[in-house]
Parts: C-alpha cells; sequence; structure tokens
C-alpha cells in the first residue's frame, strides 16, 4: 500500500472526528463512529504489515502544507512501519472492543470526537519525517488524549489528573523542540533526512540525548517522570486507558529512538548508560508503584512504567554494543526492545480491557471491594490470567520470549571496557530480575484479589459476564499473546529489517525451525512452542493417569481452613495484606513508609488500630518541591499587578534601555 | 533411527525424574528420623502416600473455580518438564535445547504463579498468607537465581545447561572465588524454593510459620497428590542442578553409549543420596527463622551472586 493511501487513512480519521463532533448525540453514533474507526485502522495495519513483510524501499512524500518553506514531510521505512502496526493493531483491538464497552459510556459526545483524532495522531508521528510535523502531531496526541482524560471530568481526581498530564505534555513537548532546535543546527535543516546527514557531535550531542530523554521520556513514563500516567492513564474510559497505556508510551518510544537512533546515530557510550540506568531503576520502581497501589487501572498503568523501563534496558544495552562496535548484539538488544514493545501493546491492552470488563460489571477499581469474579466472569477471568501470565514473563507467553531476549543481550554481549558499564550491565541484569520476580508477585495479587477467593461486596457478587465484543476482543489478544510467544522466530524475522535500519545489522534470521537462537544454538536457545505442547500434554496425561486411579469425581464441601472456616469475605487477604511482606522488605525506605499500632489508652473499648503511611518520594521530593517554588514565585510576581501607572512607565522604559544596551553590546 | 537413539536416554531421564523424586524425600526423611533417633517411615513411604492419595476421592471447597482444580496439573507440568531438561546423568540430550537455564528458572516460576493463586482461590486467610510470603520469598530468591546463572553463563559462556555441565567437567575451569560464592548463592536458593528449614518447615502444619503448606492446604485426593509429586520433582531439580554444575564428574557426555550411560546412572543414584543426607543433616542442625529474617538470609544469597557476578565482569577471571 502506498504511502498516499495510507495518508487517507489518516486524513478519514481526523474526518471522522470532524463528523463525530457534529453528530455524536445522535443515537447510533458510538457503533458508527467506533466501527469506522476500526475499519480504517485495520486499513492501516494491513498496509504496515504489508511494507514489514515485503521488505520493499522507504516511500517519502510531501505535502505542500505546514510551514511554506518546507512542507510536511512524510516517510515510511520498516521503523515506521513496525510501529504503525503497533499503533494500529492497539487502534483496531480499542474500537472494536470500544463497540461493546462504549455503550455504557454516559456522554459519548466527550468522548467520540477526540477518539479518531487520537488514533490518526498517533499514525501521524510515526510517519513524520521532519520535525514541524512531528511535534505537530505529537502536540495533536497529546491534546486529543488529554480531551479523553478529562472525559469524566466531574469524577473527582480526574481534574487533576487532567492538569498534571497537560503540564507534563506541554513540558514534554518543549524539550522536543529544543533537541530538534540543537539538531536542526544553524542552518535550521528541519527535514529528518538533512539532519541525519550533519548529526549532532560531542556536548550537542548529549544535550540532544538528555532532552529526547526528558521529552519522550516523560511521554512514555521513565521515572522519575512518570508522575502523570497513573494518574491519567486511568482517568479516561478504559478503551482509551488501553490505548494511552499500550499504544501512546510506543509512540513516545519511537519518538525516541527515531532521533536517538536515526537522527543523532546514537549517544556514545555515556549515553546509553544514562539510557540503561534509567530504564532499570524504572523497571524496579514501576513495579514497586505497583504493588503498593490497590486500584487496579492505576497498578496497571504502574506497570506501564515497569515495562517502559525494560525497553529502555534493551534501548540502552544496544546504544552501549552500538558505541562500542559491536553491531550484531546491538541488534540482539534492539530487536529485544522492540519486541517488547510490540508484546506490551498486546498485553497491556488485554489487561485494561480486562479492567474495563470488571469495572463495568462491579462498578468499582478498587481491588478491596472486589472478589471472586471467577465464578460470575469465567471468560473475562480465563484471558485476563492469560494477560497476566503474559505480563509476567512466565513461559510460554510473549513477555517472557522479549524479556530472555533482554537478558541474553545482557548475559551473551561482550564485556564493555568501560568501568562503569561493567557494573551497571550485571545490575541492570539483577534489577531487571528482580523487576520480572516482583511483576509476578504483584499479578499474583491482582488475579488472586479480583477474580479468586470470595466476593468482598454485594456488587462483586453480582457481577455478570460482559459483552460479546469485549470478550472476542479479548480472546483475540491472549490468542496473539500465547502465538507470538511460541513463534518469537517469526517476529524476529519481521522486525528484521527495521533493526537494521536503526542498529546496521540484524539477528539471525530464524528459518522454520522451533528455536529461538540470540547468538548461537550452543550458547542458549529456546523454544516456545515445545515447552507449550510438553505442558499442554504432559498437565492432559497426568490427569488422565491420576483420574485412572479410580478417585471419581471431586466432592464439594465446606472449605477446610485448618477446621475453622470463617463465613465473613472479610476475612480473606487483601491486596493491602497480601503486599505487606513486600512492603516490609522492600519499600520501606524507598518510600518511607511506615507501619505503627495505635494502642487505646488503658482502660477504653476502643479497637486498636495499625496506621500505615507510605511516601511517594518522587513526587514530593520533586514536584512538590517544584510547584511550591512556583507558587512562591507567583506571589512575588504578584506585586507587579498593583502598581500605579508611574511604575508601569518606569518599568517599561528601564527594560527598552537594557534591551538596547544588550543589543549594542552584542554587534 | 538417530533421533529414536536420542530419545531414549531424553525418554529415561524424564521418566527417571518423575520416578526417582519420591524416593529422595523418601530418604531426606528416613535420615532426618534417624539423626533425630527416631525409626523413622520406610524410604518407600513417599511413594504409599501418593498412591494411596491418587485413589481418595478429592474433597473440594465448595467456591472451587476450574483454575483450582486445573492448577495441580499445569503446576505438575511446568515442574516436571523444568527437572527434565536439567542433566542428571548425561549431558547432550535431544531436548537440551528446549530451554536454557533462564527459561528453566522461569518455568519454575510459572509454577510458583499457580501454586500462589490456587492458594488464594478458596478465600481463605491460610491461602492468602502462603500465598502472600511465597511470592515474598520468591521475589529475593528468583534475582539471587539469576545471578548464579549470570555467573555460570560468563565462566561457560553458555547459558545452555547441558553445555555449562560439559564445560564443568573439563579441566578448564579450575578452582574460582567466584564459582564458590555462586554455590553457596544457589544453595540458599534451593533451600527457600523448596520450602525447606530454616526458610519454611516441610513438617509442620503450625499456622504461623509455614508457608508452602498453607497454601495447598485445601488440596486432597490426586489433586494434592500431583502437588506433593511436583514438590519432589522440584527438590530433584535443585539437586540434580547443583550436582551436574559443582559435581559434574560421572556425568556421561553426549552419545556415550549404554555403558556410560549406565555407569553415570549409578554416579546419578550416588549423588542423589549424598545430597539426600547433607540435606538431612543441616535441617537437623538449624533452626527455622521468622518469616521476616528470611529476607536477610536470601539478601545474602543475591549480594553472594551479585559479587560473584561483578568479580567475573571487572576481573574476567577468578
Amino acid at each position: 500500500m502506498s504511502l498516499a493511501a495510507l495518508l487517507c487513512c489518516v486524513a478519514l480519521l481526523l474526518a471522522l472526528s470532524v463528523v463525530s463532533a457534529a453528530t455524536s448525540r445522535l443515537f447510533n453514533a458510538t457503533i458508527i463512529i467506533y466501527g469506522a474507526s476500526c475499519v480504517v485502522s485495520l486499513v492501516l495495519l494491513w498496509g504496515g504489515i504489508g511494507h514489514l513483510l515485503t521488505p520493499a524501499a522507504a516511500m517519502t512524500m510531501v505535502l505542500p502544507v505546514g510551514l511554506p518553506w518546507t512542507g510536511a514531510h512524510f516517510r515510511l521505512d520498516a521503523l515506521a512501519a513496525f510501529f504503525l502496526v503497533v499503533v494500529n493493531l492497539g487502534g483496531a483491538a480499542a474500537s472494536f472492543y470500544a463497540l461493546g464497552y462504549g455503550r455504557h459510556e454516559k456522554e459519548p459526545h466527550r468522548v467520540l470526537p477526540f477518539y479518531p483524532a487520537f488514533i490518526a495522531a498517533m499514525n501521524l508521528v510515526v510517519l513524520a519525517a521532519d520535525a514541524f510535523t512531528f511535534l505537530l502531531a505529537w502536540e495533536l496526541m497529546s491534546l486529543t488524549s488529554w480531551a479523553l482524560v478529562m472525559a469524566h471530568h466531574r469524577e473527582k481526581e480526574n481534574a487533576r489528573a487532567g492538569y498534571v498530564y497537560i503540564v507534563m505534555a506541554s513540558f514534554g513537548t518543549f524539550m522536543l523542540l529544543l533537541a530538534f532546535a540543537l539538531l536542526a543546527g544553524p542552518h535550521g535543516l528541519y527535514v529528518f533526512s538533512e539532519m541525519q546527514k550533519n548529526p549532532a557531535l560531542s556536548w550537542r550531542g548529549a544535550l540532544v540525548l538528555f532532552l529526547v530523554l526528558l521529552g519522550a521520556g516523560s511521554k512514555a513514563g521513565i521515572y522519575p517522570l512518570h508522575v502523570w500516567l497513573p494518574l491519567a492513564h486511568p482517568a479516561a474510559p478504559s478503551h482509551v486507558s488501553g490505548l494511552m497505556s499500550g499504544v501512546m508510551t510506543k509512540v513516545a518510544v519511537y519518538g525516541f529512538i527515531r532521533i536517538v537512533f536515526g537522527l543523532l546515530g546514537g549517544g556514545g557510550e555515556n549515553g546509553g548508560m544514562a539510557v540503561l540506568a534509567l530504564g532499570s531503576v524504572t523497571a524496579v520502581m514501576g513495579v514497586l508503584y505497583a504493588l503498593m497501589q490497590h486500584d487496579l487501572k492505576k497498578l496497571l498503568a504502574y506497570h506501564t512504567v515497569e515495562n517502559i523501563g525494560i525497553i529502555f534496558i534493551g534501548l540502552g544495552l544496544a546504544l552501549v554494543f552500538k558505541a562500542g562496535g559491536h553491531d550484531a548484539f546491538a541488534a540482539l538488544a534492539f530487536t529485544a526492545a522492540l519486541f517488547h514493545v510490540f508484546n506490551h501493546s498486546l498485553f497491556k491492552s488485554l489487561l485494561f480491557f480486562g479492567a474495563g470488563a470488571v469495572q463495568t460489571a462491579a462498578h468499582e477499581r478498587d481491588m478491596e471491594h472486589l472478589g471472586g469474579l471467577i465464578r460470575r466472569m469465567p471468560q473475562t477471568a480465563f484471558v485476563f490470567l492469560i494477560g497476566c501470565a503474559a505480563i509476567s514473563a512466565l513461559p510460554p507467553f510473549n513477555g517472557f520470549a522479549s524479556e530472555w531476549l533482554t537478558f541474553q543481550a545482557i548475559i551473551q554481549g561482550p564485556v564493555p571496557a568501560h568501568w562503569g558499564l561493567k557494573m551497571l550491565v550485571p545490575a541492570s541484569g539483577a534489577m531487571l530480575a528482580l523487576a520480572a520476580a516482583l511483576a509476578a508477585a504483584c499479578f499474583v495479587k491482582v488475579y488472586g484479589v479480583v477474580f479468586l477467593g470470595r466476593a468482598r461486596t454485594e456488587q462483586a457478587k453480582n457481577a455478570a459476564e460482559t459483552d460479546r465484543f469485549s470478550l472476542s476482543v479479548m480472546f483475540i489478544l491472549a490468542l496473539l499473546c500465547l502465538l507470538a510467544g511460541i513463534f518469537p522466530g517469526f517476529v524476529i524475522n519481521v522486525l528484521a529489517p527495521a533493526v537494521r535500519e536503526m542498529t546496521g545489522a540484524h539477528m539471525p534470521q530464524h528459518g522454520a525451525g522451533l528455536l529461538l537462537v540470540p547468538v548461537s544454538a550452543a550458547r542458549s536457545s529456546y523454544s516456545g512452542l515445545l515447552v507449550f505442547v510438553f505442558i499442554a500434554v504432559s498437565a492432559g496425561l497426568a490427569a488422565l493417569i491420576a483420574r485412572s486411579f479410580g478417585g471419581g469425581a471431586p466432592r464439594r464441601a465446606p472449605a477446610w481452613d485448618c477446621g475453622f472456616p470463617l463465613d465473613d469475605p472479610q476475612t480473606q487477604y487483601t491486596a493491602g495484606s497480601f503486599a505487606q511482606p513486600i512492603r516490609r522488605v522492600f519499600v520501606r525506605s524507598l518510600f518511607r513508609a511506615s507501619e505503627r499500632v495505635e494502642m487505646p489508652p488503658p482502660g477504653s473499648p476502643a479497637p486498636a488500630r495499625l496506621v500505615q503511611e507510605l511516601h511517594d518520594v518522587a513526587w514530593e521530593e520533586i514536584y512538590a518541591r517544584i510547584s511550591s517554588r512556583v507558587l512562591c514565585l507567583a506571589e512575588r510576581m504578584d506585586r507587579f499587578q498593583f502598581l500605579s501607572i508611574r511604575h508601569y512607565l518606569v518599568i517599561v522604559f528601564l527594560s527598552l534601555v537594557l534591551l538596547l544596551t544588550v543589543l549594542a553590546l552584542w554587534f | 533411527m538417530v533421533l529414536i537413539e536420542g530419545l531414549i536416554p531424553q525418554g529415561v531421564q524424564m521418566a527417571a525424574v518423575l520416578l526417582l523424586s519420591p524416593l529422595l524425600v523418601g530418604i531426606t526423611r528416613k535420615m532426618k528420623a534417624r539423626l533425630l533417633r527416631r525409626q523413622g517411615a520406610p524410604l518407600l513411604q513417599p511413594y504409599r502416600d501418593i498412591l494411596r492419595l491418587l485413589r481418595k476421592t478429592p474433597v473440594l471447597a465448595e467456591n472451587a473455580s476450574w483454575l483450582f482444580r486445573a492448577a495441580p496439573y499445569l503446576i505438575l507440568a511446568f515442574t516436571w518438564l523444568a527437572a527434565a531438561l536439567v542433566p542428571t546423568f548425561t549431558t547432550g540430550l535431544v531436548f537440551n535445547r528446549t530451554a536454557d537455564l533462564i527459561a528453566i528458572v522461569a518455568l519454575l516460576a510459572s509454577a510458583r504463579f499457580l501454586l500462589a493463586l490456587a492458594g488464594m482461590d478458596i478465600g481463605t486467610s491460610f491461602g492468602g498468607i502462603g500465598s502472600s510470603r511465597e511470592m515474598m520469598i520468591s521475589a529475593l530468591a528468583e534475582p539471587a537465581m539469576m545471578m548464579v546463572v549470570f555467573t555460570l553463563a560468563l565462566i561457560a559462556g553458555s547459558t545452555q545447561l547441558s553445555g555449562i555441565a560439559s564445560y564443568m567437567a573439563s579441566s578448564a575451569v579450575g578452582l574460582r572465588v567466584s564459582l564458590g560464592l555462586a554455590l553457596v548463592a544457589l544453595m540458599i536458593v534451593a533451600l527457600a524454593e523448596n520450602a525447606r528449614i530454616p526458610v519454611d518447615n516441610p513438617a509442620t502444619h503450625l499456622e504461623l510459620t509455614m508457608v508452602h503448606e498453607a497454601m495447598v492446604l485445601e488440596y486432597s485426593g490426586r489433586h494434592l497428590a500431583m502437588i506433593e509429586l511436583a514438590a519432589a520433582v522440584k527438590l530433584l531439580l535443585y539437586v540434580s542442578l547443583i550436582g551436574c554444575i559443582f559435581v559434574p564428574w560421572g556425568l556421561a557426555q553426549a552419545g556415550g553409549g549404554w555403558e556410560a550411560y549406565a555407569l553415570a546412572g549409578v554416579f546419578y543414584l550416588g549423588k542423589l543420596a549424598v545430597a539426600a543426607c547433607l540435606l538431612a543433616l543441616f535441617e537437623t542442625s538449624i533452626a527455622k527463622m521468622r518469616v521476616f529474617r528470611v529476607p536477610d538470609f536470601l539478601n545474602v544469597a543475591l549480594m553472594m551472586g551479585l559479587l560473584a557476578t561483578l568479580l567475573l565482569y571487572v576481573t574476567g577471571r577468578f
């Protein structure tokens, strides 16, 4: 499919937005808009897959819009095509899901007009090939998603979420603007292909990397720039949360890759170190935040932070190896990162859709008020379990395949010469392992508290299975999670052209063979398919054989519980109690957590209380301080509002003199 | 034909890990009893227990879900697959390439994930306490294990367990500080993962100390048999793992022929017996820790693993 056709599809999405602004209050608008978005996304997905599968030269196109002297440049290369697939797979899935979920929306006119534009903007970011178009699309993506976050602006917390988001998004765009200014150089070369020819070097390069880490990193959710993400993602309707968490953060990763790998040509060894260290910290902090969180959607948003960390570990390694001249290992690390991008978009969408289904069924996001949903919503529970296993990096699902590749990049890569790296690379491996283990603990908590056990409230007790649209799209995503896990070689082959564009090498092609081989078969290999087949066959056989001993059909009886079953569902372990040991072990100092027992005075019949405190150190140390400084400054500036006309005239005159002096000195 | 010849030792190994594992438990229990001057149950008692459990009608709690019923078989399957991939009597089996050491660790993680979920299914506080503590322990044990894997991979240049074992059996290794650290770390991880003293006590049902037993409290009949068998297989897995890496002598090489295999099998049985005795000796000579002391214990393993890895990264030798 040609680039023009793809751009027409994007224009169609934008037009759809305009149409829906006019018609969203109509009776069938929900179905028409989501249906149309789904179809257009599928067409774009088809275009992306087509470009990836048949290795063709990059297509470029210039439209006479935008800046008058450059126009709007668009380009479709393998990397863009891959991200086009990620964006539109997520977009199509979310649109289809919304066909069912969107009907529960009370005010569709607050969601519908922005939704197609949001998908269109993400596509435009991926296709843009000059700084102006890129930033315009980036800002459109921010604004439309902000509008979607604010869809339920009357609910408490949402207004604050929107405010924090818009501040962080503007900050991010501003940083990217500065980065592009540095890349464009003194002659103002805003087209990517021209920037690529004169890459910024030495301190300029380092500064660009730093600015991009701030700009794209704040959108992706790198610690400590992640603060908006757990506020904004849950505030939006669930299909939009899925898109924001599963897809928009990936577009931010794309921005990082495009600028750092494409335009800057790598950030050097020190840059790679910085990315690697940030990625490791982000992965561990994200999952620790998630463990302390009992709001289902917020928890999932924090897990996005963790997975972004894992992706950035891969990217950091790729930068380090590239700087060291080890292109083959850079390709391995980069493939692992891209593979994880794809995988995370699948299972995070799936999990958010599941959370949306739970929310519509039980009208509750707080895990402490759920429970036992596996009996009320068996199909949702089944697919959600697959999503949990995939995100916890358990074989044979896809999350494991990409994390395994990341581990391989760490272990198999050449030992770096740099002293800091000798410490950092194994440390990042340990952090990655810690993040994976904690993620598994966190998803045992999620699944165990939400779906297993007994219902904690009436609402959870009366929940009903979700609609067929939502279920079918969740089943498709779960199936894709399994398929990408058992045929990782196929995905890696498809990724090869994109990897070659950015690192100059690619992983060895995987034939029809079942083994995933990162370097050579003697060093390491993994076969998801064999694992899957063996598990399925041996579990089935075990069940058959165990039955043949004549135990008979199981008998139902009250729970044993060591002889003292308690009827009250409140006696179950809650999310808070589940996380307590980990909280004591890991987060005491990181979160300034404290626990104390408040005893009533002697003789009083009042109950004793366990008081737990938890502080978000990143928020308190950075953001709260900055905002208090800004407030303080604003109060001082306030004085300028109440001066007399004489004072204002003096100020105007003085500033004029000052500027003229500067001008005179300058020339 | 070549494939079939390759499949036979693989099949033998798969059968062996499943069939020998209750014996390993039996020897350990017998030794522990003898060390406490008790007579102890016969060596074959674990087999009898499992057979009896299989014949009994399983009793399910009224609100048990499909997950609770499916989990035992899946747990056994994951554990069995992991154990079948660890060299017992020979290296270079056909399916060795299915998964490397990292994947083996992850297979065990899958089994644990399911077990922890099954513990929470009925909605009793015992199940919850077990699952919660199990995940806390694993969150510390898994990174420590990964650090051991890193150390071995850096020394042997491979994460393929069969390759590591062959390399360890060769004379190229020598004595290394990092290997010593890794061995201690691996032993600590093995104790924690198998719910042995001092981390957990496999023999008690005392509420406040149990982790593994608390999770499986609601299981009965054939479901419990599967879980008991999986626990035994896991113990055998860690014994084989430590054996093939740190005591690789007597391990047959790929395509060694039947005599070599038979001899290696005898060696392997000897290793199992020695390991069981050492485990029993260790368990009788130490007391169980408080749950919140366990993280300190496991942090030792993590730090040793990290130290070993850093040593290798920085010096390239030792």
